[in-house]
């Protein structure tokens, strides 16, 4: 956690030399607590303060990166327990897990199945990230075998080796180093040889212990043989234990400074029914875990898993918007209504959502106004006459229409007068005021 | 440095309401902490699922929800004690969507006898939704409340625009009562005041901030339920001290997700398992947010959820 102004004043030599180029030591601390000035602006001030500000300055949760290349997946670096406080930073890794000891196709299949998993979801591209590859067979060589494998059939996603005997993982490691292999993991038992691999290789190293204080125990210990890098496993296996655990945890790092537990998290959720895995993967998606490993992955179960990510790590300062363009729903003919509204996605699911539900195949035109709602994008000037009729003139929609007919949100009727000077030959027609309007008025218009 | 349990303990408290009767009656709230973190506080009910009933068949459902009722959702008295006899429901919602001037516009007596004969076939407690039209469901409610006078069940949903006559007929029989408002924690806890100044107990509210479904909104329901109880828990804001319900099945079971096949969508894979998945999923993430009641519609979905709450306590 930062330190506050006063707490750094008491590091400064308290002279009031302005050397600094502030008029005393007080104000030169109250800048550097908001970050606003370095302190090797003070000439006089000791190694320790240095350091003790380094280390208070250092962010709480340690920030790097799963896997390598573009795809690569940035972990920790969260600032806050709760997504209304600020936007949580980095979504978390989606991994799934496979066995060393299933057949060669079972192996090259899962990794195809990995690399073919990235979709568009509201204009970001979502993918399975990561593969742990479990040591099930006993057999070092086969194992490094099924990890240069899989590495090879999915050359994007992430790897995480997940293998207590130190031997194989160190063959294994060295197979695939290139790639930034996740060690899983150093337990209380193997912690320096571990350490050892993970140094030597530039790994980063889960430290897996049972429960929190074991577990702080443990990441000293790794710091101490020197890495840095560290992904925590509480042994949290029930949802309550991954829910009371990484709270914990990111309520130690965040609220009370404790470093030995300021790094990333990774969950296993592995369950026997898919669709509670999902379930309780979610739970782990939604507090707290860095890395979620699967024990399957489908197409259905990778797009709701991407989507309740995508949805809770959204920035809730910014309004989401969606792309604009003329939705259609259902299957419009040429002379099915066509509507108006802004990209608001708030604003865009719920008009969308009723003119589902009126069953009157519809077009939405989705107008660019920076994810402001309608009235506000009016009030703003962004959802003016003449904006809305460029916007639909450059649609070239008017191809598409039987007949040139605009229906405009009921709050900005007001708009209807310029709009049709504005929109040569169109009918400009007011609609409801309100969303929940919308069916009754399209099926009073189709009857 | 060794490490130290961070725990948070609150002023404030979740009010606890309970409802039906005898030995089927239930009770949610009354923790003392965020959802599930019973190391620092009390946690005396677990959240509660209801199932989803209509008083007509459920034209509109997408088939993977609707098939699983097609031999019992002809009549809201079958499909009632096939929740409760066969599915275990613990709890019945009845959503009196024919009452809509769109979709067969029923009158308020037939509104309230089918709440009288769904009440005389169940045991289990009943929540009573009308079909979201402001002004019918004024009516509506009234004499369904009225119909299950003494059954002490949840009635709803009272909004800004027809709160009076429901408050009131809640107040008269006796029942507990949703008060909803839309995704903004300053109009549910201002219709909270409303409600109350009329003389309704605030411990017999129950909150509705508003649900979405995964991929529409979820993210906004989210946070304003975790702010409602940050409100009441940490500031102790006594108008942010209810309950809270999710009425999740009828936001999902409408959304692209749960319906379009997957000869439509093959990057979106099985429409079955997609569809109880997106329950299941919007679901979870709503009792981590705060609900302590959530309304669903497929029964996996609704046993799924159920494990994991019982993993969650």
């Amino acid at each position: 956690m930062a330190l506050t102004g006063v707490q750094i004043f008491k590091l400064l030599p308290k002279t009031n030399c302005k050397k600094c180029g502030f008029p005393t030591c007080l104000a030169f601390a109250m800048k550097l607590a908001q970050a606003g000035v370095d302190i090797s602006a003070c000439p006089d001030v000791s190694e320790e303060a240095k350091a003790t500000l380094g280390a208070a300055s250092a962010p709480p949760i340690r920030s790097f990166s799963l896997g390598t290349g573009d795809k690569a997946v940035k972990l920790g670096a969260e600032t806050v327990m709760f997504r209304h406080e600020k936007k949580f930073v980095n979504p978390c890794a989606i991994a799934v897990n496979i066995k060393d000891d299933l057949s060669e196709d079972a192996l090259a299949n899962m990794a195809a199945e990995v690399s073919a998993s990235e979709i568009d979801r509201v204009g970001q591209k979502l993918r399975v990230d990561a593969i742990s590859i479990e040591y099930a067979s006993g057999s070092s060589a086969k194992y490094e075998a099924a990890v240069k494998l899989v590495a090879a059939k999915a050359p994007d996603a992430a790897i995480i080796l997940n293998c207590k005997d130190t031997g194989a993982m160190e063959a294994a490691v060295k197979a695939v180093a290139a790639r930034k292999p996740l060690i899983y993991c150093a337990t209380d038992g193997n912690a320096e040889a571990m350490a050892h691999i993970a140094k030597a290789n530039g790994c980063p190293l889960v430290a897996c212990a049972d429960g929190l204080d074991a577990l702080s125990t443990l990441t000293e210990k790794i710091k101490g043989l020197g890495v840095e890098d560290i992904v925590l496993d509480s042994g949290a296996k029930s949802a309550k234990e991954i829910i009371e655990h990484n709270t914990q945890i990111r309520r130690a790092a965040l609220k009370k400074s404790f470093k030995p537990l300021g790094y990333p998290i990774i969950n296993f959720v592995m369950r026997d029914d898919s669709i509670h895995e999902a379930s309780i993967a979610s739970v782990a998606i939604a507090k707290y875990s860095s890395i979620v490993v699967l024990s399957d992955i489908s197409k259905w179960k990778d797009l709701v898993l991407f989507s309740l990510r995508q949805n809770l790590y959204t920035d809730p300062q910014v309004p989401m918007q969606v792309e604009q363009k003329v939705y259609e729903i259902g299957e419009p003919k040429a002379d099915a209504p066509f509507m108006i509204t802004t990209n608001f996605s708030l604003t865009y699911f719920i008009v969308s959502g009723e003119i589902e539900n009126s069953k009157v195949p519809s077009r939405l035109a989705v107008m660019d106004c920076e994810g402001l709602s309608v009235l506000t994008a009016w009030a703003a000037g962004k959802f003016t006459a003449s904006k809305i009729a460029q916007f639909i003139i450059e649609s070239g929609i008017a191809d598409q229409l039987a007949r040139k007919e605009l229906i405009l949100p009921g709050q900005v009727a007001i708009l209807s007068g310029a709009l049709e000077d504005k929109l040569e030959g169109w009918k400009i027609t007011v609609g409801p005021r309100e969303a929940n309007a919308i069916p009754t008025y399209l099926k009073g218009r189709a009857s | 440095m060794s490490f130290v349990v961070p725990k948070e303990s609150f002023n404030g408290k979740v009010l606890a309401v309970d409802f039906g009767k005898d030995d089927k009656a239930l009770a949610i709230g009354g923790e003392t902490c965020l959802p599930f973190l019973s190391f620092e506080g009390e946690i005396p009910h677990k959240p509660v699922i209801a199932y989803e009933i209509q008083d007509c068949v459920p034209d509109d459902w997408p088939d993977t929800v609707k098939n699983v009722y097609k031999d019992v959702s002809g009549n809201p008295v079958t499909w009632a004690k096939y929740c409760q006899n066969e599915l275990k429901a613990k709890a019945i919602a009845l959503r009196l969507s024919s009452t809509h001037p769109d979709r067969g516009d029923r009158s308020a007596e037939d509104a309230a006898k089918t709440v009288k004969d769904v009440l005389a076939a169940i045991q289990v407690p009943l929540i009573i939704l009308g079909s979201n039209h402001i002004e019918k469901d004024a009516s509506v409610l009234v004499a369904s409340a009225q119909a299950a006078s003494g059954s002490n069940c949840i009635i709803g949903k009272a909004q800004e625009g027809n709160y009076k006559t429901i408050v009131a007929a809640a107040l008269a029989h006796n029942h507990k009562l949703i008060a909803m408002s839309e995704l903004d924690i300053n109009l549910a806890k201002q219709l909270n005041i409303l409600i109350t100044q009329m003389g309704f107990d605030k411990a017999k509210l129950i909150t509705d901030p508003m649900c979405a479904a995964l991929g529409y909104g979820l993210e906004y329901t989210y946070s304003v339920m975790e702010r409602i109880r940050l409100a009441g828990l940490a500031q102790n804001d006594p108008t942010m001290q209810p309950p809270i319900v999710g009425d999740v099945g009828m936001y999902v079971w409408k959304i692209k997700e749960t319906v379009a096949s997957e000869t439509d969508v093959p990057d979106w894979g099985a429409l079955e398992e997609r569809g109880i998945a997106w329950e299941t999923v919007t679901a979870t993430s709503m009792i981590l947010a705060g609900t302590n009641l959530l309304i669903m519609r497929h029964p996996k979905a609704v046993e799924n959820v159920e494990k994991t709450i019982n993993e969650l306590v």
